[in-house]
């Protein structure tokens, strides 16, 4: 399984946190695909707390974060 | 020639309560921007440095930037300048609202406070008149209640900057407040302001504009267009600091494992979620609200109990949050809110509750010294009842615990405790997991401080491009550019902010439209440097020690225990002679040659 977890303005009509059968998804991109979400979208993009790009391949267990643009300070 | 300054300094002397005017020295001014950069020379120039910073040497100065109040996105900032308490060191702390603007349109490029009045006084200035009156009636009164009293005497046109409760006992982390709820929030101000006697400073101003003394109002506006088209188009500035604040933070520093937790314990917060930016703005948030001519309008605007008050940033969010062990949101906002009322600092207070939260886990801090509320890590009753005791001090630990951690883990034989540098607590970046942030800890001026040279933007958040969070290369470069790009920014009198969506071309266009200036984005980032080293310079005058350019121990030693930063420490030993070696200092200070190069020989040798 990999787990997703949407945060700020992603989670609008969509749920906080997915479990996807890893088999399902090979890229960060197919997830975001499947939930509807454009890159353009996404600032921040984590895989196990690591700055990762769309193309980055997923494997089970891992678990994906995908932020729209937050911050501040 | 129209320059962006008014030209025209108030002094005012609170020991014989005389009233004076001078003229700005423009090519000083001009030399060092305004605002910080200026109102830090003057510091030293007059002496601050060496100065008791509860005595009658030190003095205050409130301070505009030429485009405070101009033309210009987020342009409502003023800022004080003194020598801090809690520190020792250069205090300058930043705020917003409109008591800045105000201040500029009344005509005045800074306010000079110095001496010590016998009896409780504040200015009221309308334009270019100033007087002291009396300010014994508003003593004891919180904020907010001040706020509203002295709009009535003076008319809801004025806007009001006070000291609370705090800084009427000179509490160490005291702040200075404006327009009820924004905070001149750091390194203890608000302790300088009661130690005159000085209760607060009320302006009115019958300008709307400081466009008279605007050099091009044409080149402004064009220079304006421009850059809020990057002010729209970004993501951040142009919709994602109004939709959640700085609060959307939580969730992502905690998805990167750099979420200090229970006093830098841990860096992970399993209940983050509970205490985020998207679990306010579900539960508590009414609106967002923007300070003067500021279209990011980051502001939150939440309910506590039955009353709206201004809301938490992500700092206190964090502080009164995952750093005390507490997922109670409801609490947090209410303590945010005391901290506004009492003016405190919202981010030392509850850093030194939870240091003193681990001091009693580890059993220094004895229950009976507790007077009836023990400091238990996520109890909701300790973090009020504790601040409501630092805003109001009575007894021993309350006095103790109001002095800040580094004090109070000092007096209790733990000084490794206390997660602080120069004695003022670092914010809610844990530095093991993010190695460029622990540069601009361990060096900035003002002590723990993330203003100072925010590389979160690009090890976390991605602006403006995405460095790798967990290396060090170029780390020292990037906190020293953010440093001195951050040093103009706060000078020029606007917020920090914008610089999400702008970078020093930017600045530069508008330096250069409202001061009729025609620098190049590389001599404004040199403007900027100067300004870090005099800052450094009245350090040094201040006695700071290169060993005072530090981390605490347990970033360095204890590797983060769980979370995604599993593993790692700050490797400041490796990041911190590249940046000497970037500023071309040694042993923490500017050589002559450094000093030469930036136009500071004049203070070769001293
Ligand atoms: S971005 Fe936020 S803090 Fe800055 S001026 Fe705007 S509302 Fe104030």
């Amino acid at each position: 399984m990999v787990e997703v977890r949407l945060f700020a303005g992603l989670r609008k009509g969509r749920q906080k946190v997915y479990q996807m059968e890893s088999a399902s998804v090979k890229t960060v991109k197919d997830i975001m695909d499947a939930l509807d979400i454009e890159v353009k979208e996404v600032n921040i993009l984590l895989i196990n707390g690591f700055h990762q790009k769309p193309e980055t391949e997923v494997k089970d267990g891992d678990v994906v974060s995908l932020f729209p643009a937050v911050g501040g300070g | 020639m129209a320059n962006a300054y008014y030209e025209k300094i108030a002094r005012v002397n609170l020991t014989t309560g005389e009233i004076t005017v001078e003229a700005l020295d423009v090519e000083v001014a001009k030399k060092y921007i305004g605002g910080r950069g200026l109102g830090t020379k003057i510091a030293y120039d007059e002496g601050c440095a060496t100065s008791d910073p509860l005595g009658e040497g030190n003095k205050l100065i409130y301070i505009t930037g030429p485009l405070t109040g101009a033309a210009a996105p987020s342009s409502g900032r003023y800022m004080v300048v003194t020598k801090s308490p809690l520190t020792g060191m250069i205090a300058c702390s930043n705020s917003g609202g409109k008591w800045g603007a105000k201040l500029k349109y009344a005509g005045w490029d800074a306010i000079i406070v110095e001496g010590m009045s016998e009896t409780w006084k504040y200015l009221n200035i309308v334009d270019d008149k100033i007087e002291l009156l009396d300010a014994d009636e508003y003593l004891g009164m919180f904020s907010e209640e001040l706020d509203d009293k002295l709009k009535e005497k003076h008319g809801k046109e004025a806007s009001v900057l006070s000291i609370g409760i705090a800084g009427e006992k000179q509490v160490l982390m005291a702040a200075i407040m404006n327009d009820k709820d924004r905070a001149a929030g750091r390194s203890g101000v608000g302790a300088v302001m009661g130690s005159k006697k000085l209760k607060g400073i009320v302006v009115k101003a019958t300008r709307t504009n400081p466009n008279d003394v605007i050099a091009s109002e044409e080149a402004l506006k064009a220079a304006n267009k421009e850059v809020m088209v990057n002010i729209r188009e970004n993501g951040l500035t142009g919709g994602g600091l109004r939709a959640l604040g700085t609060a959307s933070l939580v969730n992502v520093i905690n998805s990167v494992g750099s979420l200090p937790t229970k006093n830098w314990q841990e860096s992970y917060y399993e209940k983050a979620e509970d205490v985020s930016g998207e679990a306010l703005a579900e539960k508590f948030l009414v609106k967002a609200s923007a300070c003067h001519r500021c279209p990011i309008a980051c502001g939150r605007v939440v309910k506590v109990d039955d009353k709206v008050v201004g809301g938490p940033e992500y700092e206190p969010l964090w502080a009164y949050g995952a750093n005390m062990g507490n997922s109670d949101l409801a609490a947090i906002n209410k303590a945010n809110m005391l901290c506004n009322e009492y003016g405190l600092d919202a981010i030392s207070v509850p850093c030194t509750i939870a240091a003193a939260m681990e001091l009693y886990e580890k059993g220094a801090i004895k229950e009976e010294e507790c007077a009836g509320v023990p400091l238990v890590w996520g109890s909701t009753e300790a973090l009020i009842e504790w601040t409501k005791r630092i805003g109001n001090p009575e007894t021993e630990l309350d006095w103790l615990m109001s002095s800040g951690s580094a004090r109070l883990c000092e007096h209790y034989g733990m000084p490794e405790v206390s997660m602080s540098v120069k004695k003022q607590e670092m914010p809610a970046y844990d530095a093991r997991g993010v190695q460029g942030i622990g540069i601009t800890y361990a060096t900035s001026n003002r002590g723990g401080c993330h203003v100072r040279g925010y590389t979160i933007a690009p090890e976390v958040v991605g602006l403006p491009v995405q460095l790798d969070r967990t290396v060090t290369n170029e780390k020292a470069f990037w906190a020293k550019t953010f440093q001195d790009l951050t040093a103009v920014i706060d000078s020029m009198g606007l917020c920090l902010f914008t610089s999400f969506a702008l970078g020093a071309p930017e600045y530069t266009k508008l330096i250069n439209a409202a001061c009729g200036t025609e620098y190049t984005p590389e001599e404004v980032l040199l403007l900027g440097e100067r300004i870090y080293n005099i800052e450094r310079l009245f350090n040094k005058a201040a006695g700071m020690k290169p060993e005072d350019d530090r981390l605490p121990k347990r970033l360095l030693e204890e590797p983060v225990k769980e979370g995604p930063s599993k593993g790692m420490t700050s490797k400041l030993n490796v990041t911190l002679p590249e940046y000497y070696k970037e500023r071309g200092w040694v042993d923490a200070f500017p050589t002559d040659e450094t000093l030469e190069r930036l136009g500071l020989g004049e203070y070769i040798g001293r």
